[in-house]
């Protein structure tokens, strides 16, 4: 008896930071789109970066905790209550046995993040708890939660002394996610290997105009509505592609390649999305806007190296807090 | 040294380009060829061995391979002050100095089971249409050659296969339809296998029992780059009472 689902949603998964080491055979790294979010939610709850969590798509599942347990939620803002009261994101909470956690309203972003102290009790499947939908493998029994699966934990803690009689209890501090003063829809890019396939007049318009991302647009790719234009439209014989490959397709329509990617491809590779601005793309949904701006393979490190000194103060500082919260109460 | 390596890509039969920030690709042409795919896996299995300093994986393609790295780790561990991509570059081009023409690799050779019934070939039909040819002669040219394994990718387990002789090769078709597992494809001159359930536009032929995907073995996938594969004939009734005796 753990966390139950007692409504299923459009599309929540197990996932952790992916599944690395097995490309050679076709099988993807799959994993959390949101990648940031995805840390930063086990760290306010004290686990490590790569623990199982659960991606949470609108409208979601609703799950209820038939343990105490402490949570934390962060990524996507889907109006998250516990027994009908708000709660916020970035924000380790305790909840009481019985409670139900609920995403009541759309406000923004595209994929919620939920880890549990407690840790969630699934296998993992070559050496990572994602799901991959497609090997029906990884994750709970390979596929998407559904109503009346039960996921235990496994581990167990006592919080009575800080819940007292109340639903739940929000702890005093909230993570800092704001790291990178971007604009969140200005995805940095790096020319990828066919990026001078493209026009003159294509370069300009990929770096100056905006793209809304198409109906087409979920964990596989994204779809871009607006048109391209090659200079040549040779075949390439398939190579290695990845999560922010961005691909143009014969027809002129650009697709950027996410988490459940396939390995490899044929198509040429005008660009490649940043690293640390691929959370930014992974919060995105269809209708929305973005602008692509063009950086180098240097600056790109610098902000990847950033960002990590950022997740490991937080990490840090999360720790810290959690320790002298549990001595204080001792 | 850093010139002279570089000056060695530059004079070389490769090319060395990146993948985002965390990989790059050793590159040696847009082609399909047997020589050139060879040396592929044979890095490969190199690397596997003998991983680079902050190695994530390497992925071997048709006719290039594609190494992931820690771009975090390596910050941590060059102590120089150099740019993460460029020291990858450096790497890269020392490790190309080896001599990689005269290693062998081993391979496995595996016959696999096809029924070529109409009930699983849903466009052997139309393939002996376009191409004039008896169903019975699409056939006996599939199941009368060994394929080399290139590399697996798209699916888990995907072998892509070639090459099939020109007679019945076909292009893919425009449209991908849902493909049942154990399916066995042509696209052009390259033949597969769908190990899963998927959407798909390669033209099926027939279907294997194999099971070329399962995912609680140890090795998961039935088939690796470099095998060479083999197809032969079975009546439906030997597909629907195929026991793998192997395992």
């Amino acid at each position: 008896m753990s966390l139950r689902i007692i409504k299923t949603g459009v599309l929540d998964t197990i996932q952790d930071l992916g599944r690395y080491g097995y490309q050679h055979l076709g099988i993807n790294p799959g994993g959390a789109m949101d990648r940031f979010a995805a840390q930063t939610v086990n760290m306010l709850v004290g686990n490590n970066i790569d623990e199982a969590i659960i991606e949470i798509h609108f409208p979601a599942s609703i799950f209820l905790f038939e343990r105490e347990t402490m949570i934390a939620i962060g990524g996507a803002d889907f109006s998250a209550t516990v027994n009908g009261e708000d709660i916020p994101s970035w924000q380790p909470i305790i909840i009481a046995k019985n409670s139900i956690l609920q995403f009541q309203k759309w406000k923004h972003g595209a994929r919620c993040y939920l880890a549990v102290r407690e840790k969630l009790s699934i296998q993992k499947w070559l050496n990572s708890y994602s799901t991959n939908i497609k090997a029906e493998s990884g994750g709970f029994n390979g596929r998407v939660l559904q109503k009346d699966d039960v996921i235990f934990f496994r581990e167990k803690n006592d919080y009575k002394d800080f819940l007292m009689d109340r639903d739940f209890f929000i702890l005093p501090w909230k993570a800092d996610i704001s790291w990178n003063n971007v604009p969140i829809d200005r995805i940095a890019i790096i020319p990828g290997n066919e990026w001078d396939w493209l026009t003159e007049e294509s370069k300009n318009k990929f770096l100056k105009e905006s793209f809304v991302i198409g109906s087409s647009a979920d964990r596989m790719g994204y779809r871009l509505q607006g048109m391209l234009k090659a200079k040549e439209n040779s075949e390439l014989v398939s190579s290695v592609v990845g999560f922010g490959t961005v691909q143009l397709l014969p027809n002129g329509e650009l697709i950027v390649l996410m988490a459940d990617h396939q390995t490899t491809g044929g198509y040429p590779r005008i660009a490649y999305i940043v690293s640390v601005h691929l959370p930014l793309l992974a919060q995105k949904r269809p209708g929305d806007k973005i602008y692509f701006r063009l950086t180098d393979q240097g600056h790109s490190e610098n902000l990847l190296f950033e960002q990590h000194q950022h997740l490991l103060q937080l990490q840090n500082a999360c720790k810290f807090k959690l320790e002298e919260f549990f001595e204080c109460y001792q | 040294m850093i010139n002279f390596i570089e000056e060695m890509e530059s004079n070389s039969s490769y090319r060395i380009f990146f993948v985002g920030d965390s990989a790059a690709t050793i590159d040696f042409g847009n082609v399909i060829d047997e020589s050139i795919n060879k040396k592929v896996i044979v890095l490969f299995n190199r690397l596997s061995q003998h991983p680079l300093l902050g190695m994530i994986e390497a992925i071997p393609a048709y006719s290039s391979i594609t190494i992931y790295f820690n771009v975090i780790l390596l910050r941590k561990k060059i102590s120089t002050q150099k740019v993460i991509h460029e020291w990858i570059r450096t790497e890269l081009n020392k490790l190309m100095r080896n001599d990689f023409d005269n290693i062998q690799n081993s391979s496995n050779f595996v016959r696999v089971p096809v029924c070529y019934e109409n009930e699983f070939a849903t466009d052997l039909k139309s393939i002996a249409e376009q191409k004039n040819i008896s169903s019975e002669e699409i056939i006996r040219l599939h199941s009368s050659k060994q394929y080399r394994v290139y590399m697996l990718g798209f699916l888990p387990g995907f072998a892509y296969m070639g090459e099939v002789q020109d007679l019945i090769a076909v292009p893919r078709k425009a449209q991908p339809r849902p493909i049942a597992a154990g399916s066995v494809g042509i696209a052009g001159r390259q033949t597969g296998i769908y190990p899963v359930n998927s959407p798909g536009g390669w033209q099926i032929i027939g279907r294997t029992p194999l099971k070329m995907f399962d995912k609680d073995k140890n090795e998961p996938c039935l088939l690796k780059a470099g095998d060479h594969v083999e197809f032969y004939s079975i009546s439906k009734d030997e597909f629907e009472n195929y026991q793998d005796w192997s395992t």
